[in-house]
């Protein structure tokens, strides 16, 4: 008889069979290991969750989850009917995993999303050797290539200065999980004051008591006067984007901080004046270099440019395949999603 | 070349006209003369000939970058822009240029004459010396698909202010034939004199009337006149020599024999604007006809029997060799009426259309479709002939446009601004039980919509070819058109002129779509 995989693709998200769990799942189910607190990947609904330590405020907080929720530590063991399972730093927001699982000898590791580079937030990207990789391909072609942080934070900061010297507003969106701490982390915040938007300022407050070093930032009331705004920046999640919420900065430059924005066609469609190309998502030479890393013989490629990037592993001779999965990557960041899906605040 | 990149940089960092144009006067204030030549020239589409071929270009990125074939190829749908593909794919420069934009551009025309391996090793050499910003700007200029976020009207306000000289003179003074070859900076731009009799003005544009009618005040300041369905053009007679320009800029006399005796009955320095008019016994012909010839090298007799054509004369902009533009619109009206008066069988005066109230025109426009019009325009009897479009004096008040309701079958993803998102779709219409597809169109959905539908589409897509995708045939839009013809190279047997998406009607059942014998009744009427 020909031994079940340990990992299959369902209906309602991936599934271990031997120990009747879900990673990610979409669907509502008995038991579910959570990578992160982006709203595609940490869903409603579920009888148990488990996760890292370090994701769980942020997953507790959005899911409103009370005693469901357990934790273990980056590397730390955890046996369910003898399949092992453990999270290991994927480099793409404070918290999240890629899910290590290994059973009589044979390792799978499901991604999540990842990044290589270091954001001086996330824990640190570390690669996992592995038999079969579950990858990721948000930015699965040849055209994505980051420029390093430092590099595009400079643009960010002589962006701003630029602005404060004409007497405009710096007006910067991002998720509000992730992007706007890692934003909030790296501008140069000697420039002048930070103003964040309230669905940022909810999920900051979770990071407040960490060891992240985050400068201060004030929330935007309704009270504040235009005069209060002058020459800072503030910053917010991309559905306030076309909102009568944005007109009290008037005038102001508009940027996004979105690794779409390394298209000229999204970028000018956004109406944006500057787009910053950042992204919590491996660019095209990263994921190469974290799929070689893994030493994985087999690939499966989910969200993002999938096709491509399965038959591009092919090519260089993995055995690869496409999955279908509901996961967006950053779709919604760009809010090339109706304005209302951006608004529940899902990556 | 950096200088205009960062102009380019700075032009696309904005949305705001007022800094486009700051960086537009830095840019003149700090270029030297031949690269704010050549720049003037590219913002105003007179880009260098291609000399090397868009497939050579991709396959040769293809080969620097180590990519597949295929993998080159996915990455283009995607970016929907060759330039900026093999800009984002090509590994990163090896060396450093600074070189001019003049530089670039006489770098790209000498590869005309070079064999295809010469050219290879050439562009290499560039892409490998280019930084990204320079490098996209070069693979612009040499797939000549250079289009820049800025208007002619931008650049010439900008160029006016730098050179301080006035706007409607240098508009007119970038018109016709000039070349960053043949002419230098101050001879096209600050010299008063020109050694080019043919140069045209610039055409004054109208808006679309949005507002009602009435909202114009007083009719009795106002001048109608039919809105014909041709090709906008000048007509010249300076040094006794005719030039006939169409709006696109491009000199077409050659291509209106019925024009060349013109020279008899016009007086020397003269400058028309009219319509190039498809017209047989005294009456305009469907603009269907006038297509049959618009790309013909060669004119037939046949030709010339089948599409005549007569110019129906609108304004004058130059009588006695000056420029009249500033005289009041009555004022030219008589002066056409006078000159026009000769009687010759293909000049035509646009007929001015009585009427006392805005009652009696609105019932006037409704005849516009039997009389093969699109509407009236409206001009303000004391407008002067302003240049490129503007507000306020003259007004296009179109006829409502005929529609259909049909079901979408196919989307493809857009280039440019559209790149990466489904934006143009083929439509279809039921005959019997199958679905006919019998336009294309690509406008009228808002931002909104348009994310929308691409969302809906890649949920919904039956089958991929290449860029194409087959969808559910599902959605039904209303396609406004404003003209239907017989047409042997559709499969519907129809095309429609000027289609576009009036409407994404989520109230009608698929079922309900129009009927391809709803097309044809159309088709029997016009």
């Amino acid at each position: 008889m020909k031994r079940m995989a340990l990992l299959e693709f369902t209906a309602d998200g991936i599934y271990c069979p031997q120990a009747d769990v879900h990673l990610d799942p979409w669907k509502p189910v008995k038991r579910a290991l959570i990578t992160h607190g982006h709203g595609d990947h940490a869903r409603w609904g579920h009888q148990h969750y488990l996760c890292t330590e370090a994701a769980a405020p942020v997953i507790r907080h959005r899911l409103y989850l009370t005693d469901n929720l357990e934790t273990v530590a980056f590397n730390q063991k955890v046996t369910i009917n003898g399949v092992n399972f453990s999270f290991h730093p994927a480099g793409h927001i404070p918290g999240s995993a890629q899910i290590r699982v290994e059973y009589q000898g044979e390792v799978w590791v499901f991604s999540g999303d990842y990044k290589l580079e270091p954001d001086g937030i996330s824990e640190p990207f570390e690669s996992v050797r592995c038999d079969t990789f579950i990858t990721e391909s948000t930015f699965g072609l040849p055209v994505y290539t980051w420029k390093p942080q430092a590099e595009v934070f400079a643009e960010i900061n002589q962006w701003w200065r630029k602005n404060q010297s004409e007497g405009k507003v710096s007006v910067l969106t991002g998720y509000a999980l992730g992007k706007s701490q890692r934003l909030l982390r790296n501008v140069d915040r000697t420039i002048g004051n930070i103003f964040v938007h309230g669905a940022i300022n909810s999920v900051t407050a979770l990071f407040r008591n960490t060891p992240m070093d985050l400068p201060p930032t004030t929330y935007v009331s309704a009270e504040m006067k235009k005069k209060e705004f002058e020459g800072a920046l503030v910053v917010c999640p991309p559905s306030a984007l076309g909102t009568p919420w944005l007109r009290r900065f008037d005038p102001y430059s508009l940027g996004i901080a979105s690794g779409w924005m390394g298209l000229r066609g999204a970028r000018r469609r956004r109406g944006a004046d500057r787009g910053f190309i950042l992204s919590d998502h491996a660019d095209w030479p990263a994921l190469n270099e974290a799929v070689a890393a893994t030493g994985a013989e087999r690939v499966f490629v989910t969200h993002g440019y999938t096709e491509i990037f399965a038959r591009w592993l092919r090519s260089r001779g993995l055995e690869a395949g496409e999955v279908k999965t509901q996961y967006e990557g950053e779709l919604a960041e760009i809010a090339e999603s109706s304005i209302e899906d951006a608004k529940t605040e899902t990556a | 070349m950096k200088r205009f990149s960062q102009l380019f940089t700075a032009l696309e960092q904005t949305t705001k006209t007022l800094d486009k144009i700051k960086a537009l006067i830095y840019y003149f204030e700090n270029a030297a003369d031949g690269d704010k030549l050549w720049a003037i020239a590219i913002l105003s589409h007179r880009r260098p000939k291609r000399t090397v071929n868009a497939t050579l270009l991709a396959t040769w990125a293809t080969e620097l970058s180590a990519l597949p074939g295929w993998l080159f190829e996915e990455s283009y749908h995607v970016v929907g822009d060759l330039a900026e593909t093999i800009t984002l794919v090509l590994p990163a420069p090896t060396d450093t240029s600074d070189h001019t934009l003049t530089y670039w551009i006489n770098f790209i025309k000498d590869l005309e004459t070079l064999s295809i391996e010469a050219k290879r090793e050439q562009i290499l050499m560039a892409w490998m010396k280019l930084d990204a910003a320079d490098r996209f700007v070069f693979n612009k200029l040499i797939t000549g698909s250079f289009r820049i976020g800025v208007s002619q009207l931008l650049m010439v306000k900008a160029l006016a202010q730098h050179a301080g000289v006035k706007e409607n003179i240098v508009a007119h003074r970038l018109m016709g034939n000039w070349s960053p070859v043949e002419n230098t900076y101050s001879e096209l731009v600050l010299s008063e004199e020109t050694q080019d009799h043919s140069r045209p003005y610039p055409f004054y544009l109208a808006y679309a009337l949005e507002e009602d009618v009435e909202t114009l005040g007083d009719p009795g300041d106002w001048q109608a006149e039919w809105k014909w369905d041709g090709i906008r053009g000048q007509v010249i007679v300076r040094n006794n020599t005719l030039f006939v320009w169409s709006r696109g800029e491009e000199l077409v006399t050659d291509k209106y024999p019925e024009y060349a005796s013109f020279l008899d009955v016009l007086p020397d320095g003269v400058v028309l604007d009219g319509e190039i008019l498809p017209f047989r016994d005294g009456e305009p012909l469907t603009f269907n006809v006038l297509q049959t010839r618009i790309g013909r090298k060669v004119l037939s007799p046949k030709i010339l029997k089948d599409a005549p054509v007569a110019f129906m004369v609108y304004d004058i902009v130059e009588y006695e060799g000056v420029d009249i533009r500033h005289w009041r619109m009555d004022e030219r009206r008589s002066k056409l009426v006078e000159i026009c008066g000769a009687g010759h069988p293909a000049l035509i005066l646009s007929p001015v259309i009585s009427f006392n109230t805005w009652e009696e025109l609105r019932s006037e426009r409704g005849r516009a479709r039997e009389l093969l019009s699109e509407g009236i325009m409206l001009k303000r009897k004391d407008s002067i002939y302003r240049d490129g479009r503007r507000r306020g004096d003259w007004w296009k008040w179109k006829i409502d446009p005929r529609t259909i309701d049909a079901v979408m079958i196919y989307a493809m993803s857009g280039h440019g601004r559209r790149a990466n998102l489904y934006t143009d779709y083929t439509f279809a219409v039921w005959s019997g039980d199958q679905l006919v597809p019998f336009t294309k169109a690509y406008s009228g959905l808002t931002d909104a919509e348009i994310r929308e539908v691409d969302r809906w589409i890649r949920q919904h897509t039956i089958e991929k070819f290449g860029p194409v995708r087959s969808v559910a045939p599902e959605l039904v839009f209303e396609i406004a058109f404003e003209g239907i013809a017989k047409s042997g190279r559709h499969k519907s047997g129809v095309a429609l002129r000027f289609p576009r998406i009036a409407r994404w009607r989520k109230d009608k059942p698929v079922r309900e779509a129009n009927t391809l014998e709803d097309l044809m009744a159309m088709l029997a009427e016009s």
